[in-house]
């Protein structure tokens, strides 16, 4: 991956949006300070409600901040109409016009802006050639497919070369075939244009496969922020570690805290290694986590020790939960191979081992 | 340069501005040319009464004893207005007659419609709009065509040779009746369409799974489930009845008056614009009374979104 | 193959029976009416062949044919302003959270269809009566600014409907797509709507071609429509060329529906 160079395209500086007032009032954002890097493909990542829709739709101007500032390259637009920023949307269902053809839907943008109606026309199939839908440029948008519709979005927004494109969860309305087909494209897509792209979805999966770096966000405020190796990985909060993937999470006394690393003590009285997020230096009891797939069922004695509680196949990989020894349940992933079964039976007695450097301190 | 939150409460306002500027010529026109007058009708209703029509400038509240009562000439003994109140409740009782009829008739009717395959029903349905569109005056002039003496059942009942003279239909309560029914018949129909398309079938399928008969379904299940639709059609069938004007007058022929004629009669050769203005407002009174009770159902049962 | 006995569960006893006569009955009037246009006889009693005297009658009849422009002229003109003005309040009572004023709004626009004709009507000619007297202005002003009033809901209607329908993000995509707020309505919110615009425009244009009552109070002396027209002759005897009037009106009105019909069905 090419190093992105470190201008920030768009900053987001302490901006809030309050809908209604008094009883009904409701911080859809609170406070929130990010800054994107040109040219990155950066996603904002929650569950529904926690503000990253509104957080795209303030960028783009459909919704003004109650309070804060939204730099593109260093000049504030918050407070500029949608049709003065250079920034340009995929819609969630595409809003493509139904009474205009593809090309058309495609040209709108410099229509708009007055640019010379050759300009518009070399555009526009160097746009349909890029989506590669040349062949459908004088259909109506109500006779293509949901793909196409989507590849027409795409290129509708990126006809006038906005500095910024956002996508609000731009791939929901598409099965889960077309959608992984359409990550690639949208990779690809970035990567030819040289865009900035801010991506809106919920779709953890989609967030890790796709983006440079995520912020996670819940209830208005932005949690982490990071590549999706960091926030798998390396999980700051709770709510991060829960939201992206499955976790175990256990309680452990943490002591011997330096340079990122820290002794874990488990309630069974074995000790792991675990790392530590930087700048934190916890003490104390603390919660960590650990992946399904970095501990590993073993006969003998592990880390931990419990009971099979239950077996659950899933084609690629098998999970085994464990009911540990001091009541909390724990969820092992196993490779699955074709010939053997998982091992295990329910009710068999086993060991957990977690593999070194498995383990991430939380901040709470 | 403005902040973002200057702009945003900018746009808000200026929003609401655009939104009030661009419905005043339809707010303007109708308050001049139909809900303004209504107040002139109020104001009249408190005057005497001029010699050759309009008011005379005094305050007067004979108009509305008139409505219910007359003062006899030579006692100056009030008695209640025979004559008044013979036709408010003609009016009544026809409307009333005129909502079962059409509901009898349309029940069934809608319900075909919303049984039939998805592509024909808009053939049938356009069936029923075809009249409702077409004008009332003329509708009412094709039921007089076959109820008149020499008209269409008449003939044929000589033809059978089952009457030797004509049998009196026209200029009574049955041809007003029959004419209102005719009339309005679509009104009730579209409503009653509108809340059958709805039914999700499985439910009933999911009654005669549970042992109903046809009639138990019908009653128990189908019909609560367009309850908002016989509502509404029966409120849009029965304003306009008592409302009527045309049909009565040709139907009824001057003499099986109804209340819009009535009103007519006080403008015209009666001479009688406060009386007139009083049985305007009291005839409004009963509609607005109707329809608060079907907003009061309507909100109840859900049907305000239909 | 012999027919199975099946139970379908959508049926019920006699409805078709009655949904079928009450179709019958819808028409009955209206194809004798049309009939009797034909009739080649004085009155409408007795039929003795067939003819289209009565027609050539009306044609030549100049109370008919005078009576018909005017309800054109008054129609188109209503028609047209309602459409106008329905439009604009259409687009300011959709798609926006609750605003004070809304609900006034709805409730007055709706206002008409609540208030019986007869009422409107009086009020209309106690209004105008004294307007005629103060400007000494007696044209048909009066009868297309009453016609336009009442023509506002029903233009409203569908305007308001199609309007609900449009998903507003289009709109957004074109604000998006620099479009200012103007070139988005030209280039969006118009094309769209054009559909329910024009479903108004007839609609309005149907209701002030058909109205009676208040027609027949706030006309002048010598303004008869179509309608107030026949309203006068059936007091008297009847011939055979108010079915005539009546069959070319309803032909009228049958096309417009058509019209109205296939548009809707087209566009949804």
């Amino acid at each position: 991956m090419p190093d992105k160079p470190d201008r920030n395209a768009i900053e987001v500086i302490g901006v809030s949006k309050i809908f209604g007032t008094g009883e009904a009032r409701v911080a859809a954002l609170d406070n929130v300070s990010v800054p994107i890097r040109e040219n990155e493909f950066f996603t904002l990542l929650g569950p529904s409600g926690c503000g990253k829709t509104t957080l795209l739709r303030l960028i783009a101007g459909f919704d003004f901040p109650t309070d804060g500032q939204i730099l593109l390259y260093g000049n504030d637009i918050a407070p500029l109409p949608p049709f003065k920023r250079p920034v340009n949307t995929v819609f969630q269902n595409y809003a493509l016009f139904p009474h205009m053809t593809v090309a058309e839907n495609i040209g709108f943008g410099l229509q708009m802006l007055g640019k010379p109606k050759a300009e518009i026309e070399a555009r526009v199939s160097q746009m349909l050639k890029l989506v590669k839908m040349e062949a459908l440029a004088k259909r109506r948008t109500s006779q293509i497919s949901g793909g196409q519709q989507q590849r027409v979005a795409l290129a509708r927004a990126l006809a006038p070369q906005p500095k910024v494109l956002l996508l609000d969860e731009p791939l929901s309305a598409l099965d889960y075939k077309l959608r992984k087909e359409m990550q690639i494209e949208l990779k690809r897509l970035q990567n030819e244009t040289g865009i900035t792209f801010i991506f809106v979805t919920h779709d953890q999966e989609e967030a890790l496969t796709m983006s440079d770096r995520i912020a996670v966000m819940s209830a208005g405020k932005i949690l982490q922020v990071g590549t999706p190796w960091d926030i798998y990985d390396k999980p700051a909060e709770r709510f991060v570690a829960d939201f992206i993937g499955e976790t175990n999470f256990l309680t452990a006394k943490i002591d011997n805290v330096a340079n990122g690393k820290a002794k874990a003590t488990l309630k069974s009285g074995k000790t792991i290694p675990a790392t530590v997020a930087e700048g934190f230096t916890p003490k104390g009891e603390a919660t960590i986590v650990v992946r399904p797939e970095h501990a590993k069922a073993v006969k003998g004695p592990g880390e931990l020790s419990g009971t099979v509680e239950n077996i659950v196949y899933f084609g690629t990989d098998t999970h085994i939960l464990v009911r540990l020894d001091d009541g909390d349940l724990f969820t092992v992933r196993q490779q699955n191979s074709r010939s053997a079964s998982c091992g295990f039976e329910e009710g068999e007695r086993i060991g957990v081992s977690i593999s070194d450097d498995a383990a991430q301190v939380l901040k709470d | 340069m403005a902040t973002a939150q200057e702009t945003a409460e900018k746009a808000e306002s200026d929003d609401i501005r655009t939104r009030w500027l661009l419905s005043a010529p339809a707010l303007l026109i109708i308050f001049f040319a139909a809900i303004g007058p209504l107040f002139i009708v109020l104001v009249y209703s408190f005057l005497a009464p001029g010699n050759y029509g309009d008011v005379k400038w005094q305050f007067s509240t004979d108009a509305w004893m008139n409505v219910l009562f007359e003062r006899d000439i030579f006692d100056d003994t009030l008695s209640f207005a025979k004559a008044n109140l013979s036709i408010f409740t003609r009016s009544i009782s026809l409307s009333l007659l005129t909502t079962i009829l059409t509901l009898i008739f349309g029940f069934p009717t809608a319900y075909f419609i919303a049984t039939r395959p998805e592509g024909r029903r808009e053939i049938w349905l356009f069936l029923i709009t075809i009249p409702f569109w077409t004008n009332l005056l003329i509708r009412t002039f094709a039921m007089m065509e076959v109820l008149r003496n020499e008209g269409l059942i008449n003939s044929l009942l000589r033809f059978l040779g089952l009457t030797t003279a004509p049998i009196q239909f026209m200029y009574t309560d049955f041809a007003v009746l029959v004419g209102m029914t005719y009339v309005y018949l679509p009104l009730m129909v579209l409503p009653l369409y509108a809340s059958m398309e709805k039914i999700d079938f499985r439910l009933v399928e999911a009654g005669y799974d549970l042992y109903a008969s046809r009639m138990q379904v019908l009653r128990r299940i189908i019909v609560p489930l367009v309850k908002p639709g016989i509502i509404a059609g029966s409120i849009l069938v029965f304003i306009p009845s008592l409302g009527a004007y045309v049909t009565p007058r040709v139907m009824g022929g001057g003499t099986n008056l109804m209340i819009g004629n009535l009103i007519e009669l006080q403008f015209g050769q009666g001479r009688n614009w406060p009386l007139g203005a009083s049985l305007s407002i009291t005839l409004m009174a009963i509609v607005m009374v109707t329809l608060m009770f079907y907003v009061r159902n309507a909100s109840k049962t859900g049907a305000g979104h239909g | 193959m012999a027919k199975r006995a099946t139970f379908d569960i959508r049926q019920q006893t006699g409805f078709t029976t009655v949904a079928m006569i009450c179709f019958f009955l819808l028409y009955l009037p209206i194809v004798t009416l049309v009939a009797y246009a034909f009739n080649d006889n004085d009155s409408v009693a007795i039929w003795k062949g067939f003819s289209l005297r009565w027609f050539y009658s009306a044609w030549n009849n100049t109370q008919v044919i005078d009576a018909s422009i005017r309800s054109f002229q008054i129609a188109i003109a209503a028609a047209l302003i309602a459409t106008v003005a329905a439009t604009m309040a259409a687009l300011a009572t959709t798609r926006t959270k609750p605003y004070k004023g809304l609900t006034f709004k709805y409730a007055f626009i709706n206002q008409p269809l609540m208030v019986p004709e007869i009422v409107t009507a009086v009020a209309l000619l106690v209004f105008f009566s004294r307007i005629k007297i103060w400007t000494g202005y007696s044209g048909l002003g009066y009868l297309i600014a009453a016609h336009t009033a009442f023509c506002i809901p029903f233009a409203y209607l569908p305007i308001r409907a199609r309007l609900e329908n449009m998903d507003l993000s289009l709109e957004t995509a074109a604000a998006d797509l620099y479009a200012t707020g103007w070139k988005t309505f030209r280039y969006v919110t118009l094309p769209l709507l054009w559909p329910g615009i024009l479903a108004g425009l007839m609609l309005a244009f149907v209701v002030s071609l058909d109205d009676v009552v208040i027609t027949e109070f706030v006309k002048s002396g010598g303004q008869d429509t179509l309608p107030t027209y026949m309203l006068g002759q059936l007091r008297r005897i009847v011939t055979p060329e108010i079915n005539a009037i009546s069959t070319v009106f309803l032909l009228l009105s049958v096309a417009i529906v058509t019209i109205f019909f296939i548009i809707s069905r087209k566009r949804t």
